[in-house]
């Protein structure tokens, strides 16, 4: 059996980031947590999450970015609300949940292999280059991008969709696709340096 | 200002350990108060209030021939009586003083020293001109009226009314319920001791039923409270019992003559798990031991078509009279207590608790009431279903410390639900869970209670359940209530299935509480707890002298507390009422008889009937004992006749000038 | 009753019969819906994963095309778009600095945000604006013998549901009650349904639609009511994967427009019956 040290120093520890956290939108309450738990009973995900809500809350508490970043919680978080509306401290849960996401997502610091930021970051850029989602288009370029033979077992799937003429090929777009990148342009200058 | 060349004043600021001086500069303060005109000595002192503080006024006095004096500190409500009596003890009149509250006022609610500090300084300066204005006055002493009401009659009034019933002070006991006892009555056991409830609240009910000086009245309410500590006038709702409690004897034979052959209304006192009749002893231990009638449900009451069969059994006591009515009584006393308790959250407003839409989901009430002897089913733990449980949960601050419904934590729960949780595996067997989020157990003995039940077997779950339901996601988990709860120590996910889910519920205030805190003149925390007048150093008072609070309506708390605090709310009456008297501010107002026109407006305004109306003279009679110096008169008076002693027009504009004069 | 519409891309992709079963449903009810005119992406919970700013901008270039083209509420029947733009409306009321920032970005399009117009969910529109009486006038063809479970979904009534209970919803149950259905009590009825995991983590997000699915059959339902494109594709598309992995759980899930439609005597082609995988062949039959 090896043996692993679990100790945790100073070291470890990113000073401000739990701060920083806090100061995202929806995310105020962050401090008042008395790890009761409720958020993790509720949800229905945490079941699968290799840490859970309330221990994410705990890290970034306590200033561990690197584990609060690298943790699969984050992206397992399908935004339900189950947490935030239980919480006893009316702690905005999910809000930090998106807080701890977007942070990821511009250090790209998620866990290698976890495909769901890949979907995040393809959503984003079909929207900004056209103003529309085209669901059928989105979901085969996440496949051949992160699991192609998932996209080649899902034929089935494909095949239903074909037969109850759903399966949409043409890429919608609006007609300002251009004035909005230029708006999200614009709002993102607005944004820069909010992130810890 | 006056000119008055005789004028010599002393001003101390005081420092306040660091209360004051860290915000405040005390020094300038004093430095720039011994410029102001009139001031012969200046000076700051750590704690003025200390005994060589006090000297310090007394010895300028006679060393400097002061006649006024000024000190800059805490609150009046705090330390006005001390300097005034330093003052006196100095041989000067003591109301030839004005205090200044740079604590409160100034240091504890600012950060910028320079700014405080010139605040300090226009309050100085207002004071030190009003001061100059002052005129001797005097105290006058009124009396108090020995007798005193208690308010409710749960084990916090029961024990403050037969404390000061001993004590050979007339008590009235008012009680809403037909019967005293309150929730105590209700407990199967007490923690941390597990003695019998009633065995130990049974001998205090009846003591109080037989007390010689205990006036009980249960089925009543307080009306409607006039008058000042050492003379209130209380009005009394006592409503219609439909039985006389004197002659009744609680034979019980009336209630076995009742036409409704079967109970079928449900008993309060059993939370709705048995039934009652329309006629009916509240339980088997009420004080006083005498049947109430329910006007909703007697037919006789509602209809007037009855055969009266209760009547018929009753015979020749003729306890029983149908035509009672509700009667408002007055009495007069010179304290009151207050001991109204608390109500229980209502579980329904956690809807994922699942309380009301499962049937073996219960609240800890509802247990205590199953496993009591005296309960609905004689002491026997049984499910619904008829089974006795198997697996057992208790869920702990259900109401509690979440600010989504009451964000305070109500100090009884984690004891409470330990000791259930013991009388279950004793009885039953049965494995017993506890989910909490922290145990509080800090009284005397209850660590080691918290001890016993690990000992026990009773096994704890650090987390707060998400939910209740009667989802089944594998076999063993079909038919059985599921709990979903984080064990935040071993850091995973659980699904626990029970069949027997108890919600240990919070404390709230009475839904009724802001009502009474109106009758009484008191305050409210924001949550809606009576306030104490100090939570530490007056834990019984209330901000309304001769008002006093005890047990659970203060906040929450278990039976020793309760009773702690209804033996020191008994004692602070009788130390009022032993006192003989009690000294009244001298700043009631005064008719300046000449200027008064007779137009009786001032009458009508005032609050404590103090104003009368001299028909020979034609003009308005202001009586110094009743009078309370709140002013209404004196700012209402058409032709400004009125004036109010330590509150003269001339002192109020002096202080507004200093204050504008620094600025 | 006239209202700004903004169907989102599900309702003109994988969830096109909730459109097409809304909006002669609506029509029969006397509610006009204007589709907004070149309305964008609500950025759903995607964009809210990376960017908090551009996601806010995304919802008020919505709100603000539809303030700028006349009074009235925005219809949302995407339970995503409805908390998105619910989510950017409470962002820009209540923080002033993300407010400005989404201003400016606005101004790029000539557009302003006032916030006026209120963004309502379908069901908060039929049983406030339309009423269950109405809704009941017009049933030609009950329901009857049809036990439904209804479900709600997370994202309508957390985290800031104005018109109906957090935990237990019953605006669609009314509904159904007033279509002669009988409505199965399920107590899942605001569970998460897996929501996107079903694709990028299949094996926790099939495991949150079967625990539905299979609660809803043990419920005895003969069918599964749904208001949210993604929740009636995630009950609907999986059933071969479902089974493979837990057994089978074969119950159709269809939009409550739908069931409204056939109710009200719609002809069944209008309403999109068709594009389900699993056929609801009890509600066809039944009338």
């Amino acid at each position: 059996m090896e043996l692993g040290q679990k100790i945790k120093c100073e070291a470890d520890r990113t000073a401000g980031f739990g701060k920083a956290i806090a100061a995202m939108p929806g995310c105020e309450r962050l401090g008042s947590c008395i790890q009761c738990g409720a958020c993790s009973g509720a949800c229905p995900l945490s079941i699968y999450m290799d840490q859970s809500p309330r221990q994410v809350i705990a890290l970034v508490r306590g200033d561990f970015k690197k584990q609060a970043l690298s943790c699969n919680t984050i992206w397992l978080c399908s935004s339900c609300y189950a947490c935030t509306v239980q919480c006893p401290r009316e702690i905005g849960i999910t809000d930090i949940m998106y807080a701890l996401k977007q942070c990821a997502m511009s250090e790209r610091a998620y866990p290698a292999g976890l495909s769901i930021p890949i979907l995040a970051r393809q959503f984003v850029r079909m929207v900004v280059r056209r103003g529309r989602i085209t669901e059928t288009r989105l979901v085969m370029r996440f496949f051949l991008q992160t699991n192609w033979k998932a996209a080649i077992s899902s034929w089935r799937l494909g095949l239903n969709l074909i037969r109850t003429r759903r399966f949409g090929i043409r890429q919608q777009h609006i007609k300002q696709h251009l004035e909005l990148a230029a708006m999200l342009a614009q709002a993102k200058n607005a944004n820069a340096g909010g992130s810890p | 200002m006056s000119n008055d060349e005789s004028i010599r004043t002393g001003f101390y600021v005081c420092h306040c350990g660091h209360n004051i001086s860290d915000v405040v500069d005390c020094t300038a303060v004093a430095r720039y108060a011994s410029t102001l005109a009139g001031v012969m000595v200046s000076r700051d002192y750590k704690y003025m209030c200390s005994s060589p503080g006090q000297e310090l006024i007394r010895q300028d006095i006679l060393e400097h021939k002061l006649n006024r004096v000024v000190v800059a500190s805490c609150s009046p409500l705090l330390h006005e009586h001390t300097f005034r009596n330093a003052v006196a003890a100095g041989g000067l009149n003591p109301f030839l003083f004005q205090m200044v509250n740079i604590r409160e006022h100034d240091a504890w609610v600012h950060a910028d020293r320079a700014a405080a500090t010139a605040k300090a300084q226009a309050l100085v300066s207002a004071a030190i001109r009003r001061v100059a204005l002052h005129k001797p006055l005097q105290a006058t002493r009124a009396p108090i009226h020995p007798d005193v009401l208690v308010v409710g009659g749960g084990i916090a009034g029961i024990h403050a009314a037969l404390t000061l019933a001993n004590a050979g002070k007339k008590v009235y006991l008012v009680e809403r319920q037909p019967s005293i006892g309150g929730h105590m009555a209700q407990f199967d056991k007490t923690f941390p001791t597990l003695d019998c409830a009633a065995c130990i609240l049974t001998p205090k009910m009846s003591a109080v039923r037989s007390h010689k000086n205990i006036v009980l009245w249960t089925y009543s309410e307080v009306a409607k409270v006039d008058g000042y500590v050492g003379n209130y006038t209380v009005t009394v709702r006592r409503k219609a019992r439909y039985v006389d409690e004197n002659l009744c004897v609680g034979c019980q034979e009336c209630i076995d003559a009742c036409v409704f052959k079967v109970p079928k209304f449900p008993d309060p006192f059993n939370l709705g798990m048995s039934m009652q009749k329309p006629i009916y002893i509240p339980f088997p231990q009420a004080v006083p031991q005498a049947a109430v009638i329910d006007p909703d449900r007697c037919i006789q009451l509602k209809t007037g078509k009855c055969k009266k069969t209760c009547v018929e059994a009753c015979a020749d006591r003729k306890a029983i009279n149908l035509n009672q009515k509700e009667q408002l009584l007055e009495i007069k006393v010179g304290s009151i207590i207050t001991a109204t308790g608390f109500k229980l959250f209502d579980a329904k407003r956690l809807p994922e608790y699942g309380y009301g839409r499962y049937p073996d989901v219960m609240t800890t009430i509802e247990l205590e009431r199953l496993v009591s002897s005296s309960g609905p089913t004689g002491g026997e733990l049984r499910l619904r279903s008829g089974k006795p449980p198997t697996a057992v949960g208790f869920i702990l601050c259900v109401g509690s410390r979440d600010m989504r419904t009451n964000r305070w934590c109500s100090r009884t729960c984690c004891m409470h639900s330990m000791k259930l949780a013991q009388i279950v595996r004793e009885r039953t067997g049965a494995q017993v869970t506890v989910f909490y989020i922290d145990i509080r157990a800090p009284g005397k003995g209850y660590e080691e209670f918290y001890d016993r039940s690990l000992q026990q077997g009773v096994q704890f779950v650090r987390g707060r359940v998400a939910e209740v339901s009667d989802c089944a996601l594998s076999p063993d988990e079909a038919g059985k209530l599921v709990i979903r709860v984080e064990d935040t120590l071993a850091g995973f996910v659980r699904r626990v299935p029970l069949d027997l889910v108890v919600l240990a519920v919070g404390m709230e205030p009475q839904a009724d509480a802001q009502e009474m805190r109106r009758i009484l003149n008191m305050s409210c925390s924001a949550e809606g707890w009576f306030l104490e007048k100090h939570p530490k150093m007056a834990p019984v008072s209330t901000f309304t002298d001769g008002v006093f609070i005890a047990g659970c309506c203060q906040g929450p708390k278990d039976i020793p507390d309760s009773i702690a605090q209804a033996g020191a709310a008994a004692a602070e009456a009788l130390a009022l009422i032993d006192a003989g008297g009690i000294d009244q501010e001298p700043n009631t107002a005064y008719i300046r008889g000449e200027e008064c026109s007779g137009c009786k407006s001032c009458i009508s305004l005032c609050p404590y009937a103090a104003i009368s109306f001299d028909a020979e003279k034609q003009k308005a009679v202001i009586n110094p004992a009743l009078c309370k110096g709140c002013g209404t008169c004196v700012a209402s008076c058409p032709s400004g006749s009125i004036g109010q002693n330590l509150f003269e027009d001339q002192e109020v504009f002096e202080e507004i000038n200093g204050v504008l004069d620094y600025v | 009753m006239r209202y700004h519409y903004f169907p989102g891309c599900s309702l003109k992709g994988l969830g096109r019969a909730y459109d097409e079963s809304l909006r002669p449903v609506m029509e029969r009810l006397g509610v006009e819906l204007a589709e907004i005119d070149d309305w964008n992406c609500c950025g759903a919970t995607a964009y809210m994963s990376t960017d908090h700013c551009n996601a806010c901008a995304l919802g008020a270039r919505n709100i603000a095309i539809a303030e700028s083209s006349g009074p009235g509420d925005i219809v949302a029947p995407c339970n995503a778009c409805y908390l998105a733009l619910n989510k950017t409306r409470n962002c820009l009321a209540g923080d002033s600095a993300t407010r400005a920032a989404v201003q400016k970005a606005l101004a790029v399009a000539k557009l302003t945000y006032t916030g006026t117009a209120a963004v309502r969910h379908p069901l908060e529109v039929l049983v406030y604006d339309v009423g269950i009486n109405v809704i009941k006038r017009n049933v030609v063809r009950p329901l009857k013998d049809l036990k439904i479970a209804p479900y709600y979904g997370c994202q309508l009534v957390r985290p800031h549901c104005s018109f109906d209970d957090q935990w237990n919803p019953t605006a669609m149950d009314r509904i159904l009650t007033a279509l002669g259905a009988r409505v199965v009590d399920f107590p899942l009825k605001t569970r998460c349904c897996g929501g996107s995991l079903t694709g990028t983590a299949p094996e926790a997000g099939l495991r949150l639609t079967h625990i539905i699915l299979g609660e809803a059959q043990r419920r005895g339902a003969d069918l599964i009511a749904t208001i949210c494109p993604l929740c009636q594709f995630n009950l609907d598309s999986y059933h071969d994967q479902i089974a493979r992995r837990w057994g089978p759980a074969r119950i159709p899930a269809v939009y409550i427009t739908q069931l409204m439609g056939m109710a009200f005597g719609l002809p069944t082609e209008q309403l999109g019956l068709k594009r389900n995988f699993l056929p609801a062949d009890k509600l066809l039959a039944a009338t």
